[in-house]
């Protein structure tokens, strides 16, 4: 889903209270299970154990086993860690380019502003996924290009809120009287308009990590990021597709762990949204 | 209206340019692109290749030629299919066209089931949940869990076929649902709105029923509001294409752009670009248009 569309549908309901706490203890479980996996679940996720292959799920082994006989379990919490790095560096770079990006527009000369605003329009006209898999493209497959497309893909939104929000702060009244004071235009930027911008982009970059996250799994399942046998949400998925109709665990399991990641910084970044306009309810 | 014409060109224009230069920096010789690593192909061969694609003509010269080309509807020839990229776009086109066009009907139903059904405060709840969760889940595992529930469970769809209608029905609900989320979503938050309005008070008062209040009015400016997001779902029914159709392994645009990605057959993945631009910004023009004959309040600033 494009992080536009989300920030846009955003300015609906607010999540109530209880949502957001689960949101936030569901995320915190993640991190939890990306820092320590082995907190979670002592079983190898490499560990193959072929006389038990495409075990249903049951208590030594909840989400069942994959062909070779691999926990799902274990490299369902294993690839948390994969694919929130990946989630997390994907959603900075983005940030920061867009940051970079959206700062220069705003404060550029007229001529300057209209060319990149030009750039960023064409780019969002574009849906996400097709920016990542042109990068891809050109980069060729694999875990570290899969991040630099993300990123990529999703600079334009967060330069567009940058550039917008830089535009807002240049006409206030602390900005005119740095100037006036004699303030070096260049500290302005960092004392002033940068801090005052980088709020709502992280408010942002909390959906956006959701986005990036489920992103990643879909280019993974396409065969265009981590290759096996790591143990990545997308990868697993598109390794459970092959046997739906005898083992439907190897593809669910990590699905829901997706969808889970995604509702949760969803409904979090929501409540932040909320906050930031000054709804509570 | 000539502007706006205008503005479809510049940004056909801005992607064809932009994806030239992309991949014309990308680092390797496209000739051993189109070789593949393992022959060996003597450097007069080569050459000879180069000159055939016109691959040593100066770089000012390809850009104008590809232009000229593009004008002429010309997307040049596949590195991997030897044929031309209009050809591949077209065998593949009809598939996902199918596909996309189910899904859209099957995403504006269930949308506007859900945002006039669930005018309640209790259904508004449920369906609210609802909506995040099918917005939330990545359309290509909604298509594994539905062949898994469906086509093997219980058997009501094939789990291979992929030319019947009946195997349309799965990837078409795939693709759908998130869509489905976030237009029900709009069209909620727009009839919450124009709920609040004075014409709404107005109509109640004189004595119209909720449900005529819904017809005649309020759904007209919740459409609105639905309108200004066409372009997202054009986009998001396409790029959702390609998961679905790896998903189930149809045919379509999604597949050949992934395997003229996987096969760095970069003249394929350019043209689809420049349609793919070009769709996009005739999408946009097209809603611009139906805005004023929705919203008569447009016509008389224009």
């Amino acid at each position: 889903m494009s992080l536009a569309i989300t920030t846009r549908l955003a300015r609906g309901r607010v999540p109530r209270f209880g949502g957001v706490i689960v949101a936030a203890v569901f995320l915190a479980v993640l991190a939890a299970a990306a820092v320590l996996p082995g907190l979670f679940t002592p079983i190898d996720p490499l560990q193959t154990e072929i006389s038990n292959s495409l075990a249903a799920p049951s208590l030594a082994h909840p989400f069942g086993t994959d062909q070779t006989g691999r926990d799902v379990f274990s490299r369902v919490i294993h690839g948390t860690q994969h694919s929130l790095v990946i989630g997390l560096v994907a959603t900075v770079l983005a940030l920061v380019a867009g940051l970079v990006i959206g700062t220069i527009a705003g404060i550029a000369p007229r001529a300057v502003d209209t060319v990149l605003s030009r750039i960023i329009d064409v780019l969002m006209a574009f849906p996400e996924l097709l920016i990542a898999l042109l990068v891809i493209a050109i980069l060729g497959p694999g875990e570290s290009s899969l991040v630099i497309a993300l990123g990529i893909a999703s600079t334009p939104v967060y330069a567009r809120v940058a550039r917008i929000q830089t535009l807002v702060v240049r006409r206030s009244g602390y900005v005119r009287a740095a100037k006036t004071i004699g303030v070096h235009p260049l500290a302005t930027v960092v004392r002033h308009v940068v801090p005052n911008t980088l709020g709502p982009l992280l408010v942002m970059a909390t959906i956006g990590f959701g986005t990036s996250i489920a992103a990643a799994a879909g280019l993974s399942f396409l065969g265009l990021g981590s290759a096996p046998p790591t143990p990545e949400w997308g990868l697993i998925l598109s390794e459970g597709r092959n046997f739906l109709g005898t083992a439907w665990w190897i593809a669910v399991f990590p699905g829901l762990a997706v969808t889970g990641t995604v509702i949760a910084a969803t409904v979090f970044g929501r409540r932040l949204l909320a906050h930031r306009a000054g709804r509570t309810s | 209206m000539l502007g706006r014409l205008g503005g479809v060109v510049l940004v056909v224009w801005g992607a064809a340019t932009l994806g030239f230069i992309v991949l014309k920096l990308i680092p390797g010789d496209p000739v051993d692109v189109m070789l593949g690593v393992q022959t060996q192909v003597s450097d007069e061969t080569k050459d000879a290749i180069r000159e055939d694609w016109g691959l040593n003509q100066p770089l000012l010269a390809q850009y104008f030629g590809y232009l000229g080309r593009l004008l002429g509807a010309d997307l040049g020839q596949s590195y991997q299919l030897r044929q031309p990229v209009a050809t591949v776009i077209a065998q593949q086109l009809p598939s996902t066209l199918q596909l996309t066009l189910l899904a859209l009907v099957f995403a504006l139903v269930l949308a506007a089931a859900s945002a006039l059904f669930a005018r309640s405060r209790r259904t508004g709840r449920v369906v609210s949940v609802l909506e995040l969760v099918v917005i939330s889940s990545p359309a290509f595992w909604t298509g594994l869990v539905l062949i898994a529930v469906f086509a093997f469970g219980l058997g009501w769809f094939p789990v291979a076929e992929t030319n019947t209608p009946r195997s349309l029905v799965l990837p078409a609900l795939a693709l759908a649902l998130p869509v489905a989320g976030i237009v029900s979503q709009i069209l909620r938050q727009g009839l919450d709105a124009a709920e609040r309005q004075p014409f709404a008070t107005t109509a109640l008062a004189r004595g119209a029923t909720r449900s005529r209040l819904l017809t005649h009015h309020t759904l007209r400016h919740a459409a609105t509001d639905s309108l200004t997001i066409s372009a997202y779902l054009v986009g998001s029914l396409l790029s959702g294409a390609v998961l679905v159709e790896t998903v189930f392994a149809r045919p379509g645009l999604g597949r050949a752009t992934l395997r003229a990605i996987i096969d760095r057959d970069l003249p394929v993945v350019l043209g689809i670009i420049v349609l793919a631009a070009a769709t996009f910004a005739i999408v946009n023009l097209i809603v611009d248009v139906l805005y004023r004959v929705v919203d008569p309040r447009l016509r008389e600033t224009s």
